[in-house]
């Protein structure tokens, strides 16, 4: 399967650039979805052309509605959650951890 | 129907009605209906048969349980209820119980409602029809055909079916007030930071923002005074209180000066909703205000940059659903082929799909051209809403181009689903309050919502215009279905 065909002959995004976004989103496609996500992504990406067109280059960027400010509280003891109570929601836990398969020896 | 939630603390407060035979009745309506609707994810009948008989007894003891006293509130299921479960209609938190409680829910419960149970929600908030629910969606009580809206479906539902005498939902670009619109009720999206996000479960941090469904515009604006205000727990919490609307539902509109969108009453906009905003428009006049069409063109930019702001943010936050902390797992040899599982088993389409373009937004070499683009965007479109309000008070607009659709109309392409946040989105970006509220039917019988925007903390003057608008549309008459 060739993995870089495009979804449309002018087409934004190709199924290499979704097959990569997904694997790092931790994602697993198959290939009916790669295709059907490939076109969806690039129906909405081809919308949004009207923006990638506008010189914007003397605008600043807005992150948040609010300017961003450090928030401090007094340095003492509040309540804090039970441990027992969060790690009885997990999938799995031990010894007062969360347990997770093996990390090391992965393939990178 | 029901009656509205003022009507029944008073009853409740005074005596004359108690708590349990109010809540009683709300749960029978569910019990009859809730299999047509499916408005809810769980019901909480139980607990809330112990909240409802604990108001009694304060009322009997002399105290006053509150503003809300006796009011059964539903809740949307992304917020958190300590030790109730709170899914996202999402598999892969299904089942999953959160150890506290949103602030909202802590709030509420102070003033005395009952909480009845949890809607039906698009997965993680994202949708506009409820048809993204892992577990079904939510019917149109009007129409069990068609959509209710989205993603605050089942809390919109439940309010237009009287399961409930009013819900909270969360608005990240239309979510409370596209819903409200296609159920017939009253829904409010408040000004950013006025409403605690703590114990939202987070989809746009940016952009989200809790507000309530309701059957009057004077529900609405106590239940915004009650949940809002500061709070330490919420980092983008405003230090003030949520502006006394209720003070003001009855100082008319003469005087303010009452802009009519451009942008939002031509091309995609169906006319029979066109020409309600327009009675709208023609009923604030007679009122007393001054209305004025308004072209804010950066508005047309709304809908792209949305979708680029909304999915990067929401890449980052969902990125936390890895089957360590919480909600399930798909087991694996190795941590990462597990998370990889548990992500794609556990994720709708419409979840992946924006994960996907956020992801790809925020991504090296892309992110100039589309996140970094879409946030300039942002600030065009705050400075020419800053230009507007310049000279109007307040503006109106439809608060979604058409009537209820049906089931299955737009599923098959996304793009067309978002088409129908185009006027609610802009509000969101800039981080602004807007109300929607039921304004007469369309050519098909089905509620038109009128979308009704303000300045950030302008709530007072878009109070004083619903509550107009409210009162103009009851003395010419029922024109609901």
């Amino acid at each position: 399967m060739d993995q870089s065909t495009p979804a449309d002959d002018d087409a934004v995004i190709t199924t290499a650039d979704v097959a990569k976004v997904a694997s790092l989103a931790r994602l697993r496609l198959e290939p009916d979805e790669l295709d059907r996500f490939t076109h969806q992504l690039a129906d909405i990406l081809g919308h949004a052309a009207d923006i990638e067109a506008l010189d914007l280059d003397d605008v600043e960027p807005m992150a948040r509605p609010v300017p961003l400010e450090n928030v401090l509280r007094a340095d003492v003891p509040g309540p804090t959650f039970d441990r027992d109570a969060v790690l009885s929601q997990a999938p799995a836990a031990e010894d007062g951890q969360f347990r997770v398969p093996p990390v090391l020896g992965e393939a990178p | 129907m029901s009656s509205d939630a003022r009507s029944l603390a008073a009853s409740v407060r005074s005596g004359e009605r108690s708590a349990v035979d109010v809540l009683e009745e709300h749960l029978s309506r569910i019990d009859e209906r809730e299999g047509d609707v499916h408005a809810f994810n769980l019901v909480t009948a139980e607990s809330a048969r112990a909240e409802a008989a604990d108001v009694d007894a304060r009322v009997a003891a002399g105290e006053d349980p509150g503003p809300l006293a006796g009011v059964p509130v539903a809740l949307k299921d992304n917020l958190c209820t300590d030790g109730v479960p709170t899914t996202c209609s999402s598999r892969i938190l299904e089942g999953w119980c959160p150890p506290y409680d949103a602030t909202v829910v802590t709030r509420l419960a102070a003033a005395g409602a009952v909480a009845v149970g949890k809607t039906n929600l698009d997965e993680f908030a994202m949708g506009s029809s409820t048809e993204n629910s892992a577990f079904g969606p939510t019917r149109n009580p009007h129409d069990l055909t068609r959509v209710p809206g989205g993603s605050s479906g089942g809390s919109a539902a439940a309010v237009a079916a009287g399961f409930s005498a009013i819900s909270l939902g969360s608005d990240t670009g239309g979510s409370i007030r596209q819903p409200a619109a296609l159920c017939g009720v009253v829904g409010v999206k408040p000004t950013y930071g006025l409403v605690s996000r703590l114990g939202l479960v987070a989809f746009g941090s940016s952009l989200d923002q809790i507000g309530p469904f309701t059957t009057t515009v004077a529900d609405a604006a106590l239940v915004c005074e009650v949940i809002g205000g500061h709070d330490p727990g919420d980092s983008t919490s405003l230090p003030q209180a949520f502006p006394s609307v209720s003070d003001h539902l009855d100082d008319g509109v003469d005087g303010l000066r009452v802009g009519i969108i451009t942008e939002m009453m031509g091309e995609g906009i169906s006319p029979d909703v066109a020409a309600r905003v327009r009675a709208a428009a023609d009923a604030l006049a007679a009122a007393g205000a001054t209305v004025e069409e308004v072209s804010i063109p950066a508005l047309t930019f709304g809908l792209s940059a949305y979708y680029l702001v909304a999915p990067a943010e929401a890449s980052s936050n969902l990125a936390r659903y890895d089957g360590v902390r919480y909600g399930n797992r798909v087991d694996a040899p190795t941590a990462g082929e597990m998370m990889e599982a548990t992500r794609t088993a556990g994720f709708g389409d419409e979840v992946k799909r924006r994960i996907m373009l956020g992801t790809y937004a925020l991504s090296a070499g892309y992110y100039d051209a589309f996140y970094g683009k879409a946030l300039k965007v942002r600030t065009l479109i705050r400075n020419d809403f800053d230009a507007a309000y310049e000279r109007f008070d307040a503006l109106i607009s439809p608060t979604s181009p058409t009537t209820a659709f049906a089931f299955g109309d737009k599923t098959a392409d996304p793009l067309q689903m978002y088409l129908n946040d185009v006027c609610t989105i802009p509000t969101n970006l800039a981080g602004h309050p807007a109300m929607s509220l039921p304004f007469g039917v369309g050519d098909d019988g089905l509620p038109v919502g009128v979308q009704v925007l303000a300045p950030a903390l302008g709530e007072v003057a878009m109070f004083r215009v619903a509550s107009v608008l409210e009162s103009s549309l009851a003395s010419s008459g029922p024109v609901a279905s």
